[in-house]
Order: structure tokens, then C-alpha cells, then sequence
């Protein structure tokens, strides 16, 4: 399942980036960013049922989530995490067959958009209620070890409106208890839906609560993807080397709304230049231009590349028959004596 | 030798951690040498080191935890210290564990035990009965055991089935119920059982009810009218055949529930025989739950909030009047 070709070094670059994984982070970034563009623009025409909820700005922080897992881990991704869980290594047909409802996808027009998953290959189904699959990953961390796997960890994302909840404070104690190796990282992108941050907590830096649990806390400017590199995998190797629990909160602005339905009029203009509202897409290839890490061929190989995957993607998937009621089973127990007869 | 109710819940645990090493239990206060608020856990920690383990006071995380842990492979079976305390889990339960088959096609084998029921002085937080929350939700089993054998069974045949059990104990059968010895045969989870045969009212009931309804039917049996008693045992599913039957028998329904009045196990009964058994009905079937109202805390209050054998028999007498 995991994708780990290394597509850095097609054409040679000239200085070597800052992070050994930067250029192949980058082609995650690009490739969430036009796939997200061509979801966005499905939307509007008309072609997709239910909400589009995009990653835009926060791609930097969520392909070092997805990177640095291997096959064994254990990854809750939310709602802005197209990034990373590509990284992690789920196909593009499955996002595509999910939003399009193919009866194909992984949740076979059940469950639609960000709430797909595919748990036999690490990868967990959210539910929108958010902290909520904290605790399910400290469950999946502690079957592991109790099963005798060795080397694993688990990482789950959430945003700074996700950590003001029961669940999360409870998910994120249990962790502790448990002595799980586990990653949380947050992205502050500076809105719950539509709330600023001052109506969502009143300490000083998220970050500080790590201590509070006895895990250990990072900040990190989520536009600098060789510093989101550096610490989330950083992060990922203390959990996987016997470390406490790890916090990384990422400073960050949502570049749209809460879902494409949202055209997020509530975000200031004067915030929008403060230094951690950067594009993290445009600002990382401006560095590998500038530094010349990677020379605009590349770049515009990768950008074709991705949109003939992208293309290929969604025409499979729209190609693909919906469900129709008539054919599902409509039975929500695996056990099939157990089914209630209303 | 003898068996209570809380001692089954125990054995059957006991022998769930022996016989299956996927079994693990989670809960409060469940480990070392305390053994649980009501102890159905004592003596497991010491037999089955790791595998009986304590948890923060943290309900949502205890399931969280239990349903990634049944996601991977595991058994777990949670304790809440009381069924009320599960309200904090619900979202786990009914959200997360409800819907994962649904979803992903991956099972989610956890046992959530609630601790369930009245007792004298207990309150309206410790008291409560959350069978028909549990039921209204896709994707959950919920059984409700109202003999030291079922307890026993039951739980052991909870811990197999491939979804989520929400397994209610009574508290007031802990130590009120005892068995000669464990019990060797087993009537499955989603099969009703007809406790006492009659021929003029049937009575459906399940858990601590059970025992006030048989108490009605010995009274009732003295004067020469016959009632069955039918034991659900379990709430989802519900066996609507054996309770058709039943009423096909006797003409004549009523059904009781301990838990609040609106909606639940009992209106779920009628509205399925007057659906489907309306032509079996000599009279209009009937109900009884507790109050609705917190359940009270002073016994002389509690024990006028819940059905009893005497609010039981006089609503079987306005019935056999019709």
C-alpha cells in the first residue's frame, strides 16, 4: 500500500535541498494542490454530492505527517489531509471513486468525502466528531504491542478547533497512560469553521499543554516545509524510538473555507500577510527555483504528470456504476444472526 | 456450592481471559487487588497480569481505545463502573463503533458491560437503565440478562458475536440471584425464552423485571388465572416471534421495562405485535415502564418509580378485565 518511490533526482539539481525528503514532499504538495483545484472545480459544476473540504495552505504540514509512516503504522488523518494520507500511500482512485460515488471506493457511496479510510492498511475512517479517533489509534498502538509487533507508531492530525474538546483531552491523556507511540499534530490554521482563535482557547500557545500531559511539544511554522520536515519527522523517530508522546503544533492559514459551500468572507485582510498565512505550495517552489534545487523542467514535468494521474482518476471513477438501494444489503452488524427484523 | 448473578459475570470472564488471548479488559478501578466498584473483576488481575487494566476516569477514551483495539484483532470487553457513566462514551459507542462495519467492512468486537438498574439510595445517577439509547442505533447488539446463567453465557457468547455488545447487568441481581452451578447449555444471543407458560396474559419483560413479573404470575396463578412470562434477554435483536407467539396464545399483552417511558424496548414490542399479531389481540395491549422523572433517591420514592410486582399486577388485572 505505502507509495514510497522516490521521485526526487529525475533531473539532477544543482544544490541539495534542505531535507533529504524535500523535493519528494513537494511533488505530494503539488499533486494534493491540483487535485484539490480539479475536486474543487467538480464541485461547482455540479459533479459531486455532498461537501468538498480541501487542504489549501496546509499541505506542507500534512505531507510530513503521511511520510514518515511505514507499513505497521497506524494513521488517523482529518479533514485536511488529502496530503498526507497520499503520502501514506492511499491511491488517488480511492479519493476519487469516494467523492464521485462509485460503488468501487472503499466505502461504496456509505460514507463520502474526507470520511473515507481503508483500516486493513493503516489507514483510519474519521468520524466528524472531532478527538474522537485519538483514542482509537492509543487502541490500535496498544493491540500491537500486546500482539507482540514491534516498531510502530501512530499518528493523527487535528486542528486547533479540534483540540478544544472532551474527546481530545481525554484521547490525548489515555495516550500517556497507555505509554503509546504515538504523534498528534496540530495545525492552528486560525479558524474553527468560521471562530478566530480568540474565541476558541485562551492559553498562550497551544503547544504549552504538551507538558500538561506529559508529552513532549513542538511549534512549527506549517508554510517552511523543510522546518515541518525537520520536526514533524523528528517527532515521527522520538515515538518510534521510545520518546513520550509528541505535540507538534503547526502555525498556519487556512487558504479557503471550512468546505467549498463556504466562500470564508470572515477571514480579515490584514491577516492574510501575516507570515504564517503564506501559500506553503508557492512559497516552497519558489525556494527550489531560487536555490535551484530542482530546475523548472522538473516542475513542469510534475505538474503534467500529475494532471494526467488526476485526469485518469476521475474519469475512471465517473465512469464506474453509483450503489443503488435495491443491491445493498442494508445491514449494519458483520454478525448476520443478529439482525433485527423491524 | 452456589452461583450469584455477579459471580457468573465474573467466571465467564475469567474463562474468556483463559481460553481467548485476545480478551482484555478496561475499565475503572477494575485491577490490582480492588477488583471493580462491584467487584466482577476481582482476583483477574492477579491470574491474568496486563490483560485486566485500569483506565483513567475517561469513559470516551476507555472505548476509544477499546474499538482500535478490536479494529486490530483484540476482544476487549469494557467495564463501566455504572451504566449511567456510559452517556460520556456515547459518541464512541453509537458513532464510532455503531457505524464502523457499515463503513469499512472491518468488525468492531468490543463488550461494553453496563452495570445497569436500580438499587435502593442510588439516585438518578447511578441507577439507570440504557437499553433503549443503545437499541435506537444501527450497528449495536444489546443484551439484557436476567438469570445467573444467561450472566453467564451470554457474556461469554457477547465477547464472540463480531460487533459491539452493549451487555446491561442488573445490579439488584448481583447478589439477589443464584444459580446451583454454572450453567452447560445456552440458549443463543436474539432468542427469547418463555420463563413460565400461561394461557390469559402475556408478559414481556427482560433483566430485573423478569423476577417482578413471575412474582404477579405465582400471585395471579392462586386465584386460577394463568400469565407467560416471556424473558427478552435480549433487546436487539429482538425476538418478535417468540413474543407472537406468545400473544398468540394468550390474546392478552403487557409489557414491562425498567427504564423512562418514552419510546424503548416496551412501545418497540407493541408496535411490532400491533403491527403484525393485531388480529392475535383480545384486548388493547398495554405497557408499563418506570416514571418520567430522574429516578429518586429515597427508597420509599425509587421503589413507587420503577415497575413493581404490585403496579405490574394491577395493570395485568385492568388488562384481563377487557
Amino acid at each position: 500500500m505505502l507509495q514510497t518511490a522516490k521521485r526526487a533526482g529525475e533531473s539532477a539539481p544543482a544544490n541539495a535541498p534542505p531535507h533529504e525528503r524535500y523535493l519528494e514532499a513537494f511533488r505530494w504538495m503539488l499533486q494534493t494542490r491540483i487535485f484539490e483545484e480539479k475536486l474543487t472545480s467538480l464541485y461547482r459544476g455540479g459533479m459531486i454530492t455532498g461537501g468538498v473540504y480541501v487542504g489549501r495552505g496546509q499541505e506542507a504540514v500534512s505531507t510530513a505527517c503521511g511520510l514518515f509512516l511505514q507499513k505497521g503504522d497506524v494513521f488517523a488523518p482529518l479533514i485536511r489531509d488529502q496530503a498526507g494520507r497520499a503520502a501514506f500511500g492511499e491511491p488517488l482512485i480511492n479519493v476519487t471513486r469516494t467523492y464521485l460515488g462509485s460503488r468501487q471506493g472503499p466505502m461504496r457511496g456509505r460514507d463520502g468525502n474526507i470520511h473515507r479510510g481503508c483500516p486493513e492498511s493503516g489507514q483510519l475512517a474519521m468520524i466528524s466528531h472531532l478527538g474522537a479517533m485519538i483514542p482509537v489509534v492509543v487502541g490500535k498502538l496498544l493491540a500491537k504491542r500486546m500482539k507482540g509487533e514491534k516498531g510502530f507508531i501512530g499518528l493523527t492530525t487535528i486542528g486547533e478547533g479540534g483540540m478544544q474538546t472532551g474527546a481530545t483531552h481525554e484521547g490525548m491523556n489515555i495516550a500517556s497512560v497507555e505509554k503509546v507511540p504515538f504523534v498528534i499534530v496540530a495545525s492552528n490554521n486560525h479558524f474553527a469553521y468560521s471562530t478566530p482563535n480568540d474565541r476558541e482557547f485562551a492559553c498562550a500557545h497551544l503547544a504549552d499543554r504538551a507538558r500538561g500531559y506529559g508529552y513532549e511539544g513542538h511549534r512549527v511554522d506549517g508554510t517552511d516545509l523543510a522546518a515541518c520536515l525537520k520536526v514533524i519527522g523528528g517527532a515521527v523517530e522520538r515515538a518510534r524510538t521510545g520518546g513520550p508522546p509528541q505535540l507538534v503544533v503547526a502555525s498556519l492559514l487556512r487558504l479557503a473555507g471550512h468546505g467549498e459551500h463556504d466562500d470564508a468572507s470572515y477571514v480579515p485582510a490584514k491577516m492574510k500577510k501575516e507570515p504564517w498565512a503564506q501559500d506553503c505550495v508557492a512559497r516552497t517552489e519558489q525556494l527550489i527555483l531560487e536555490n535551484n534545487w530542482a530546475d523548472s523542467e522538473t516542475l513542469k514535468k510534475w505538474r503534467s504528470e500529475i494532471s494526467a494521474e488526476v485526469e485518469k482518476a476521475v474519469e475512471t471513477a465517473q465512469r464506474e456504476a453509483a450503489p443503488v438501494g435495491n443491491e445493498e444489503d442494508w445491514c449494519a452488524v458483520a454478525t448476520r444472526g443478529m439482525v433485527d427484523r423491524v | 456450592m452456589s452461583v450469584t448473578y455477579l459471580e457468573a459475570i465474573r467466571e465467564a470472564q475469567a474463562h474468556l481471559l483463559r481460553e481467548d488471548k485476545r480478551v482484555f479488559i478496561y475499565g475503572q478501578d477494575i485491577s490490582g487487588k480492588f477488583g471493580g466498584a462491584f467487584k466482577a473483576t476481582k482476583g483477574l488481575a492477579a491470574e491474568f497480569p496486563n490483560r485486566v487494566l485500569n483506565t483513567p476516569i475517561s469513559e470516551d477514551a476507555m472505548v476509544g481505545t477499546a474499538i482500535g483495539a478490536a479494529m486490530e484483532g483484540m476482544r476487549p470487553i469494557v467495564e463501566m463502573q455504572f451504566a449511567d457513566f456510559s452517556s460520556v462514551a456515547l459518541n464512541q459507542i453509537l458513532n464510532n463503533a455503531g457505524t464502523q462495519y457499515w463503513r469499512t467492512n472491518i468488525p468492531c468486537p468490543i463488550t461494553v458491560r453496563l452495570p445497569s438498574g436500580g438499587t435502593k439510595g442510588s439516585g438518578p445517577f447511578h441507577s439507570q437503565s440504557m437499553e433503549a439509547i443503545y437499541s435506537h442505533y444501527p450497528g449495536l447488539v444489546v443484551v439484557a440478562p436476567a438469570t445467573v446463567e444467561d450472566a453467564y453465557t451470554m457474556l461469554i457468547d457477547a465477547v464472540a458475536i463480531d460487533d459491539p455488545v452493549i451487555y446491561c447487568e442488573h445490579k439488584y441481581l448481583y447478589y439477589h440471584l443464584k444459580a446451583d452451578a454454572l450453567p452447560k447449555d445456552r440458549l443463543p444471543i436474539g432468542k427469547a425464552r418463555v420463563v413460565r407458560p400461561g394461557r390469559d396474559l402475556s408478559i414481556v419483560t427482560y433483566s430485573a423485571m423478569v423476577h417482578e413479573a413471575l412474582a404477579v404470575a405465582r400471585e395471579f396463578s392462586a386465584g386460577g388465572v394463568e400469565i407467560e412470562v416471556v424473558d427478552l434477554r435480549s433487546v436487539k435483536p429482538l425476538d418478535t416471534d417468540t413474543v407472537l407467539a406468545s400473544v398468540a396464545r394468550t390474546g392478552r399483552l403487557l409489557c414491562v421495562g425498567e427504564s423512562f417511558p418514552w419510546g424503548g424496548a416496551t412501545a418497540e414490542i407493541i408496535a411490532r405485535v400491533a403491527t403484525e399479531g393485531f388480529h392475535l389481540l383480545d384486548a388493547a395491549p398495554a405497557r408499563i415502564n418506570a416514571k418520567d422523572t430522574p429516578i429518586p433517591y429515597h427508597p420509599n420514592l425509587w421503589s413507587e418509580h420503577r415497575p413493581n410486582a404490585k403496579s405490574i399486577a394491577a395493570k395485568a388485572r385492568q388488562i384481563l378485565a377487557e
